[in-house]
């Protein structure tokens, strides 16, 4: 008999044992009796020569299969039967286990898409991308060439950018997407291969716009022209601009961006094509490239790598030092675009998982005290299997045994909705404009962490009673009956209670702290008004209008949308405050002669509007005048700034109007108005200069449309698409609501408030269930004691007192530590949330009082126990 | 379970001891313990039901077959007999033990004056 037989057989394997074995104590009791015995002692003795027939049959079986096997068996039936008895307690603990391991795998899964996962290259572990040490990874192109070519440190430089361009896949409707204008080198250099077709190479660049390839990613290929491998060869146009498609990239490569998915690959030499003007030959346009990355030669280090760029740097400084500033770099890892957005990211999600990771621990010392109130319930039980022979070890194998069930059950189902909720986030695009994804289907990581941290708070909270089974005497509590000791002594339970309570109002407080953020930064002072506004969004470069057609072009606009019935005003702006990609400019004073950037007087925030901006977007002027169609090519240059570039050029608002400034060109700028203060990088900045230009006198082919209506939007963006669809039916728009577009800047904090929010309230529901368990138990334990109370005459409020005094002052500790750790942690979200400030007397105020309903939520139903005790029914029953 | 310490003379005393009764006649456990109880004139105190276990290994090994079948006194019983395999093992064990016992024996044998 193999061992596979014979596991398949065990059953009748086993079944042959004991029966052999009653046979065998049946047969010697029948020769006691014959001897002369009685019955009853001759069973007996019988049974007391065989031994324990219990041991001696699991000794038997052990022989098979081990008894490792045979015992783990054993231990899942009857933890299977225990919990099966007490259903309430089972679901109770699965259910709090799913919650906990659940959130703590889908926080992991987003931790492990975003930042353990490296971008999806071959040897991701040797690309690095290129930043300046003053926070910024753009370069201009001659830049890019001099680094590209003279560095000894990378294998290939490559560069990039995203620009927004109309499509029009031959359809004659044309569609904004968004693109990767990508150098020559860019799929040699990143190692990759094509899925269909070939890429475009660094030799196929002969000077500017002599490359009309486009390569699509495998994504746009899919949805727009349904995996087509037709399409290779087929013209498309670009800006109305013929290009061939010759490859498709392979579906797990979506540009250099974590989670930036471009439409398709360009080359950057085109830029003029795409982007409808050319800053390649320009040193000075910093913005041309928006990062240069490449593989470091095997054996180059790091420190050799910026030792490298640093000396180019100084040589490029010494060559052209009108155009360059500093040239000092540092190197950092591609994908979530450095530590611009990866620091915060990484910050915030770090904050996170250790927020998760608080939840699951909470929850473990809830179960681990239901576990140890439950040891002290079945210490009869206990007690009685040690007496008949078991071991303390193996009461407490089948302990573990059930703590691991309900964890891997627990685990099952957390990891069962969380898959659900990332499957659902992994298509979710939050930007409506922007192609953005989070791909964060959980991988093998995910599935280990789940199941490991499953395993991990099995035996945690299994721990808990171990002491107490093991200090079990079974002598005593057969004799005795188990009996609830009330000591003053602190116990295990208690402190994990105060623990947990703690942990909760630790959630508690970040996530009101984060509630009030949000609230606030959604009715913070813009510096505009975003009810009632749709901004319509376009680029003239789209339909290949030239400069000097733009003005004409975008007056017709204005007019035709303002004939709109029930369109109050239109204003137009070539990047507004809190549009995507706020462009900022050095501004220097008007005596200064020296227009290098080391002395610029101030960085501010530019916008080009036309003279109905400041109506439209609500935006007051609150000294002097705002713009006219007169201020044009021929007429004096002119702007309108706000408060801050006034007391920053000026010294103070009124000196400012009327006085000078000189743009870094050497243009000297006259201040007529002063328009309020807003917002217009961030929602999170300090009081920023800003300064408004007329759309005459430095025009552009970009446009954001305000259109201010009180109507409905709807039939509001319809009426404006087909205005301008008759107009030019080549233009790509993207109409949306102001707030929708403002939803952008909202997202980091409103994420932060749901994913608060939600682990909160899971804190919180942990914390009723501990508090509840605690008090019930307690209660539970000391019935007669508060029946003895009642019956000599104590108040209600003395046994209450009795009763829930300990769970409250645990609950008042818990609250206080809680609380003074939560204002140290709201110092972390202060970076994402906006106004996060824990000392707002309405957060402190809402966490006392949360706390404090949770209390009373948790103790209601023991304390109605309590008082309904009859001490006549209660002494009678002992 | 504080006859644990008796249980076994030494690992395999027992399992030679049944394997050597199984030689002359097939048993069933219960006659194998009076078996081993008469022959060894009482001299070896075991308890009853450390047998089974040892029967379940012989089992494993394959050095017995269990048949169930019905006693002269009517009782359902489980009778074991030696295997080919379980006749040689027990020769093999034999000569073993009594190549050990002689060297104790020696040892511990008076020393000639």
């Amino acid at each position: 008999m193999n061992w596979i037989t014979q596991f398949f057989k065990r059953q009748e394997l086993y079944d042959d044992l004991s029966e052999e074995i009653r046979q065998h104590i049946e047969e010697r009791t029948s020769e006691l009796v014959k001897s002369g015995m009685s019955p009853q002692q001759a069973a007996r003795t019988a049974r007391r020569e065989f031994g324990n027939p219990a041991v001696i049959e699991e000794r038997g079986r052990a022989i098979w299969f081990g008894s490792f096997f045979n015992d783990l068996m054993a231990d899942i039936r009857v933890s299977l039967r225990v919990l099966r008895k007490t259903p309430g307690f089972a679901a109770v603990a699965v259910f709090t286990l799913a919650l906990a391991i659940g959130a703590n795998a889908v926080v992991f899964s987003v931790l492990n898409a975003l930042i353990l996962r490296p971008l999806n290259v071959p040897r991701a572990e040797s690309l690095w991308a290129l930043w300046r040490a003053n926070e910024t990874a753009e370069e201009s192109y001659p830049d890019y060439i001099d680094l590209r070519d003279r560095n000894r440190s990378f294998e290939s430089l490559i560069a990039w950018s995203i620009p927004n361009v109309g499509f029009d896949a031959g359809t004659g409707d044309p569609a904004q997407v968004w693109a990767e204008e990508a150098s020559g080198n860019y799929f040699d250099g990143l190692g990759l291969q094509p899925y269909l077709g070939r890429f475009f190479h660094a030799a196929d660049e002969h000077g500017a716009n002599s490359v009309p390839d486009i390569v699509l990613s495998y994504d746009f290929w899919h949805t727009q022209f349904h995996d087509d491998a037709g399409v290779i060869g087929r013209v498309v146009r670009v800006n109305k601009h013929p290009y061939t498609i010759i490859g498709v990239a392979q579906p797990e490569f979506h540009g250099a961006l974590m989670f930036f998915y471009p439409a398709f690959f360009v080359p950057l030499v085109d830029q003029a094509q795409i982007e409808g003007t050319s800053t390649l030959n320009d040193r000075k346009a910093h913005g041309s490239v928006f990062m240069v990355m490449g593989h470091l030669k095997s054996g180059v280090t790091q420190a050799q790598a910026i030792a490298d760029l640093n000396s180019i740097g100084a040589d490029l400084q010494k060559a052209y030092p009108k155009d360059e500033g500093r040239m000092t770099f540092t190197l950092s890892r591609p994908g979530l675009y450095g530590e611009h957005l990866g620091g915060p990211i990484k910050a915030f999600m770090a904050a996170l998982m250790l927020l998760a990771g608080l939840i699951l621990i909470a929850a473990c010392a809830n179960l681990g005290s239901l576990f140890a109130a439950r040891a002290t319930d079945r210490s009869r039980e206990v007690a009685l299997r040690l007496a008949l022979g078991s071991t303390r070890n193996r009461v407490l194998r089948q302990i573990f045994t059930e703590a691991i069930l309900i964890s891997l059950a627990g685990g099952a189902l957390g990891l069962w909705g969380s898959v659900v909720l990332l499957r659902g986030l992994s298509v979710w695009q939050p930007f409506p404009a922007w192609p953005i994804h989070v791909p964060v289907n959980p991988d093998v990581h995910v599935y280990l962490v789940a199941l490991f941290l499953a395993l991990g708070s099995g035996f945690l909270f299994g721990a808990v009673p171990v002491r107490q089974i093991l200090h079990t005497n079974p002598n005593e509590i057969i004799k005795l009956g188990s009996t609830g000791q009330v000591g003053k002594r602190i116990t295990i339970r208690e402190v994990l209670l105060s623990i947990q309570i703690a942990i909760c109002a630790v959630l508690v407080t970040s996530s009101l702290v984060a509630v009030r953020g949000l609230s606030r930064s959604l009715h913070s002072d813009f510096g505009f008004d975003p009810q009632n506004a749709m901004i319509v969004e376009t680029d003239l470069g789209m339909a290949d209008y030239k400069a000097d057609q733009a003005p004409t072009m975008q007056k017709q606009m204005i007019d035709s949308v303002s004939g709109i019935p029930g369109v109050e005003s239109v204003g137009l702006a070539d990047m507004p405050p809190l549009g995507e990609g706020a462009k900022n400019v050095l501004v220097f004073t008007g005596m200064t002669a020296d227009l290098r950037a080391a002395k610029a007087a101030a960085a501010t925030f530019v916008c080009s509007v036309s003279p109905e901006y400041f109506r439209a977007a609500r935006t007051a002027i609150l000294f002097g005048r705002s713009f006219t169609w007169h201020d044009d090519k021929d007429s004096p240059r002119v702007a309108i700034v706000n408060p801050e570039f006034a007391r920053k050029l000026f010294g103070s608002v009124k000196s400012a109007l009327g006085g000078y400034f000189k743009m870094r060109d050497g243009q000297r700028v006259q201040v007529v108005g002063i328009a309020e203060q807003g917002k217009y990088n961030s929602l999170t900045e300090d009081s920023t200069p800003g300064m408004f230009l007329p759309i005459l006198q430095v025009p552009s082919s970009s446009i954001w449309m305000i259109v201010r209506s009180s109507r409905d939007p709807q039939p509001i963006a319809e009426a404006i698409r087909s205005k301008l669809h008759d107009l030019d039916p080549s233009l790509p728009l993207q109409i949306q609501s102001r707030n929708q577009q403002l939803a952008t800047f909202l997202f980091p904090s409103r994420m932060a408030t749901l994913s608060l929010g939600v682990l909160g309230l899971m804190g919180a529901m942990l914390a009723i269930t501990g508090i509840f368990g605690m008090a019930a138990y307690s209660i539970s334990k000391r019935l007669r004691e508060l029946g003895i109370r009642i019956a000599l005459g104590a108040r209600r409020n003395e046994v209450l007192e009795a009763a829930l005094g300990r769970a409250i002052k645990l609950l008042a500790f818990g609250s206080a530590a809680g609380l003074l750790l939560g204002i140290l942690a709201s110092k972390v979200l202060a970076f994402i949330v906006y106004q996060a400030t824990p000392r707002d007397p309405l957060v402190l105020a809402g966490v006392v009082f949360a706390m404090a309903l949770l209390g009373l939520l948790a103790t209601w139903i023991p304390a109605q126990r309590a008082l309904s005790i009859d001490p006549v029914i209660l002494l009678r029953q002992e | 379970m504080g006859k644990d310490k008796q249980r076994d003379l030494f690992p395999g005393a027992l399992e030679m001891m049944i394997l050597r009764m199984l030689r002359r006649q097939p048993l069933h456990g219960y006659a194998l313990v009076q078996h081993i109880k008469q022959a060894s004139n009482h001299l070896l105190e075991i308890e009853e039901g450390s047998l089974y276990p040892a029967l379940q290994r012989l089992l494993k090994d394959e050095l017995v077959s269990a048949q169930w079948a019905l006693s002269s006194t009517n009782r359902r019983v489980r009778v074991y007999q030696l295997t080919p395999k379980g006749a040689q093992h027990l020769e093999n064990e034999v000569s073993s033990f009594e190549r050990m016992l002689e060297g104790i024996t020696r040892v511990l044998a008076p020393v000639e004056p």
